[in-house]
């Protein structure tokens, strides 16, 4: 049977002359918290409080889910997140256990590493007085040369067989040879222990001291842009990170393309991008896909998805032209995708230079890589076999300065609802091909150019994650060590028999659950009884 | 190729099916096994006969009426058995070839090849343990179970994989975690049947604890269930706290998510770990520990069917049509 007694209480010290009781009740709750029992109870726990986050959405993997969640529940939604729901694996509560944890693990190793050392140091016990009360025991057999050969003989091949191994020699001319074997068992199971202490710090570090960033990088030269805060869509800089403390690097993405399978599932991906990496430097190739980030000195970009940017050109009603490249994001798998453009400084009168908001202009668009034949509204196929852009032309006050940034790719919808914001050129959308022109009723006009593909980039840099690697790889080691290792005991006795020669007796024992043993223990009794070992 | 896998399926299913019959017959036409019976002395525990106890020669001998049809029953039960596990592989790589990769891409295909190394593992244990071919009803109970359960709810036609997945870690990922899973599928099997065993020792008598009559002693099976975890254990970490994160470094730049399948994934490890804690700790039960044995395996369900069903996430093979 697996031998791990709760640790024995140290050796009851002489009561202390004044007996504190906070003190001993301090002493207790430890002695329970370090207990094998309550570190029990707080995996359980911990396995618990996983759950929750695993049915409602968590707002760091898809905080627009959590949107949703709230306008389906909006009174229980709030109660949710006070308590932490939306946001679990960084709640208090949840935080509370794996530290509990944590304080029980290390309070359960490191006594348990002393009297590790102090095992390893000591030499194996002399032989119990009766080996025949031993799990295994082999009866005494005659052996022809004297028990001090006979000892060095079994020692020997118990050393050979790594078994750490004492000869002791008795007052009455007989020997003994202890064996313990399996020390690693232990030394695999703090290892494991001690290494996702490693780990849960490496993830620690990992937090503190690591950021992300994601960003939509259009293809061309002129679409680069450089690591910093500003720069990106959204980022997240860990509590020790400062804005100012981002490497330098630039991107250009030079080319992208993506291919597909007949039923439109995607079947390969490929970005090539000139990076930059010192202020000045020089621009060097750069080529990533899904599964295979570009590495950059501290940080790795990663391929999280990609779609079509839509070129148009305006035309205003003074012959002004202005040219944007909005990038419309994919609503389904055959890249329906949705966009908007805005554009608040025309209709500019070139005698005033004054800008009227009421004559600003906006469209809304849906780009279609393949149209229906059949007339649906949706794409049918990822890539551009057969595009076509549905724009929806807004005239008046876009909102932009009443300093609501928006969303870049929405108009503001307040602004359509209380008028300020007016539809143009009918309820339905205008459908225009590549190179395709449409003229509003005020004169002016809007030219579908084109499309260049964007990537979603995801770039992040976590400097501990060698390190929390290295600890799980070491921490498996030790777990295989320990569930796989067997701590025993083995005991030889030889005694002078009368005359010449000697008899050897043996005995075993298994200290952790081992049913291997007994054959392990025939095989090293057969050994030693020596080629004219006679027969029990 | 796809259709020939499809026909395998069924086939593998009705062979299953047929050992599982005559392994009952045996199960219920038989006396007490001679297992049943040597076990119930009580054995030299301690000792290491860890491995489940084989009846000592005399016994068996002395035991065995003259000519044991039932044994026989059971006998072409194992022959079936076999069967079953060829047709099963066969439907394993019809499938692989039709998909022109590894049949893991889905859910379908996913439990297809769990149950395969359930069985494989399976018949390993009674090639070196003849003496524990009485649960033999419960293994095949469990891989008909599953498989029709699969077959019915999640059955994809084969497609292609998306890229996210076309990576040698996805391979090395999954490949760890279906070896553990199809092993735990088995370790539940003997703890199972270990519950059932001691609540029959104990005096109890009514369904399911009248099933211990003629199964193992209950200490083989509770040190069968062990080894089994044991061995499972390492490999489901280095599947799920291993290979996976650094295939989701790789893939999404973080390698820790808390996605649905990464959150049930840390739940099992951590039921398993308390399973190991319990077994390792003398004033809890046996059949406590046990007890958390098969939760664990629970949340190892919940994270195959309940997870790709129930919660989206990352995991894009996790769709149960394969879409
Ligand atoms: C962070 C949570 C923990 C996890 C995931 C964990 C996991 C494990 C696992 C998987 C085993 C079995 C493998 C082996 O024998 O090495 C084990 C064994 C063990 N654990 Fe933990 N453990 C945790 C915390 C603790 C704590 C807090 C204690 C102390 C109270 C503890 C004490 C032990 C002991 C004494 C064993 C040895 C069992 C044996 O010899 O078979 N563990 N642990």
């Amino acid at each position: 049977m697996t031998v791990v007694e709760e640790r024995p209480a140290a050796p009851a010290a002489p009561p202390p002359r004044r007996s504190n009781r906070a003190w001993a009740l301090l002493r207790n709750s430890w002695r329970q918290l370090t207990s094998m029992r309550t570190a029990l109870v707080l995996l359980f726990l911990l396995a618990v409080a996983a759950i929750p986050g695993s049915v409602l959405p968590q707002r760091p993997v898809s905080p627009e889910k959590v949107t949703a969640y709230y306008a389906e529940h909006p009174s229980l939604a709030p109660k949710l997140d006070n308590l932490g729901g939306f946001n679990v694996y960084a709640s208090a509560w949840f935080a509370a256990i794996y530290l509990l944890l944590f304080v029980s693990l290390i309070g359960c190793v490191t006594p348990r590493l002393a009297d590790h050392f102090r095992a390893l140091r000591t030499v194996p016990p002399d032989a119990p007085r009766r080996l025949e009360r031993l799990p295994q025991h082999a009866k005494a057999t005659e052996r022809a040369d004297d028990p001090a050969v006979a000892a060095q003989a079994a020692a020997t091949l118990l050393r050979r067989r790594r078994f750490r191994t004492k000869v002791r020699e008795g007052e009455d001319g007989s020997w003994t040879v202890s064996a313990e074997k399996g020390y690693l068992k232990e030394t695999g199971n703090l290892l494991f222990h001690i290494a996702m202490l490693t780990v849960l710090i490496g993830v620690g570090i990992g937090h503190w001291y690591g950021w992300h960033g994601n960003r939509i990088l259009v293809e061309g030269n002129d679409q680069g842009f450089c690591n910093s805060v500003a720069q990106y869509d959204e980022s997240t800089l860990g509590p020790r990170v400062d804005a100012a403390d981002l490497p330098f690097f630039c991107l250009r993405l030079t080319g992208f393309q993506a291919s597909f399978q007949d039923n439109g599932q995607p079947k390969d991906f490929n970005a090539d991008v000139d990076v930059q990496t010192e202020q000045d430097g020089p621009w060097r190739d750069g080529h990533f896909t899904v599964n295979y980030p570009l590495r950059l000195p501290e940080a790795s970009v990663h391929l999280l998805g990609h779609g079509y940017a839509v070129q148009l050109r305006f035309t205003d009603r003074y012959g002004q032209q202005q040219t944007k490249l909005v990038p419309f994001l994919p609503r389904d798998g055959a890249f329906t995708s949705e966009g908007v453009a805005s554009f608040p400084d025309v209709n500019i009168d070139p005698r005033t230079n004054k800008r009227d908001v009421n004559l600003q202009v906006g469209f809304e668009g849906v780009y279609v890589p393949t149209v229906d034949p059949n007339g649906g509204a949706a794409s049918v196929y990822p890539a551009e076999n057969d595009p076509a852009l549905f724009l929806t032309a807004y005239r008046g006050d876009l909102g932009v300065e009443v300093g609501n940034p928006g969303s870049v790719y929405a108009l503001d919808q307040g602004q359509i609802a209380n008028g300020e914001l007016k539809k143009v050129g009918g309820d339905r959308p205008q459908r225009l091909a590549k190179g395709q022109s449409y003229t509003l009723d005020d004169g002016t006009k809007v030219e579908f150019l084109g499309t260049r593909p964007f990537a979603t980039l995801a770039i992040r840099h976590d400097p501990a994650s060698l390190y929390v690697l290295i600890g799980a790889v070491v921490g498996l080691l030790g777990l295989m060590l320990s569930l796989g290792g067997h701590r025993r005991r083995m005991w030889f006795r030889i005694t002078p028999r009368g005359g010449s020669g000697s008899l050897v007796e043996a005995g075993g024992l298994p200290r952790t659950d081992y049913p291997g043993f007994e054959t392990e223990f025939g095989e090293l009794v057969g050994a030693a009884r020596g080629p004219d070992g006679g027969t029990p | 190729m796809a259709e020939l896998s499809n026909q395998l399926m069924a086939v593998t299913v009705l062979a299953y099916l047929a050992a599982m019959v005559l392994y009952a017959a045996e199960y219920a036409f038989g006396n007490k096994s001679h297992i049943g019976r040597a076990a119930q002395r009580p054995a030299r525990q301690l000792v290491g006969a860890g491995a489940p106890v084989l009846p000592p020669e005399d016994v068996v001998v002395e035991a065995a009426p003259p000519r044991d049809r039932a044994a026989l029953l059971g006998q072409i039960g194992v022959g079936l058995n076999w069967l079953a596990f060829a047709l099963h592989l066969g439907t394993v790589i019809t499938r692989g070839i039709a998909a022109h990769r590894m049949p893991w891409g889905n859910m379908y295909e996913f439990t297809l090849t769990v149950t395969l190394v359930g069985s494989a593992v399976w018949i390993g244990v009674l090639t070196r343990r003849p003496a524990l071919r009485h649960l033999g009803l419960f293994a095949t109970l469990a891989l008909v179970a599953l498989l029709g359960l699969v077959g019915l709810v999640a059955y994809a036609p084969v497609g292609p994989l998306v890229p996210a997945l076309n990576s040698y870690w996805f391979i090395i990922h999954v490949s760890s975690i279906i070896l553990a899973s199809g092993i735990l599928l088995i370790g539940v099997v003997p703890a199972a049947m270990f519950l059932v065993r001691s609540g029959y020792d104990s005096g109890k008598r009514g369904f399911p604890y009248s099933l211990g009559a003629k199964v193992p002693a209950a200490a083989a099976l509770e040190r069968l269930t062990f080894r089994l975890h044991a061995f499972a254990f390492p490999l489901f970490t280095f599947g799920a706290l291993i290979a996976g994160p650094i295939w989701a470094e790789a893939s999404w730049g973080r390698y820790w998510n808390w996605d649905p399948k990464e959150v049930w994934a840390f739940i099992s490890f951590i039921v398993y770990a308390g399973y190991l804690h319990a077994r390792a700790t003398p004033s809890i039960k046996r059949s406590t520990a046990t007890w958390i044995a098969i939760l664990g395996f629970a949340t190892m369900l919940m994270n195959l069917f309940g997870v790709n069903l129930f919660f989206g996430g990352l995991h894009s093979y996790a769709n149960a049509g394969g879409e």
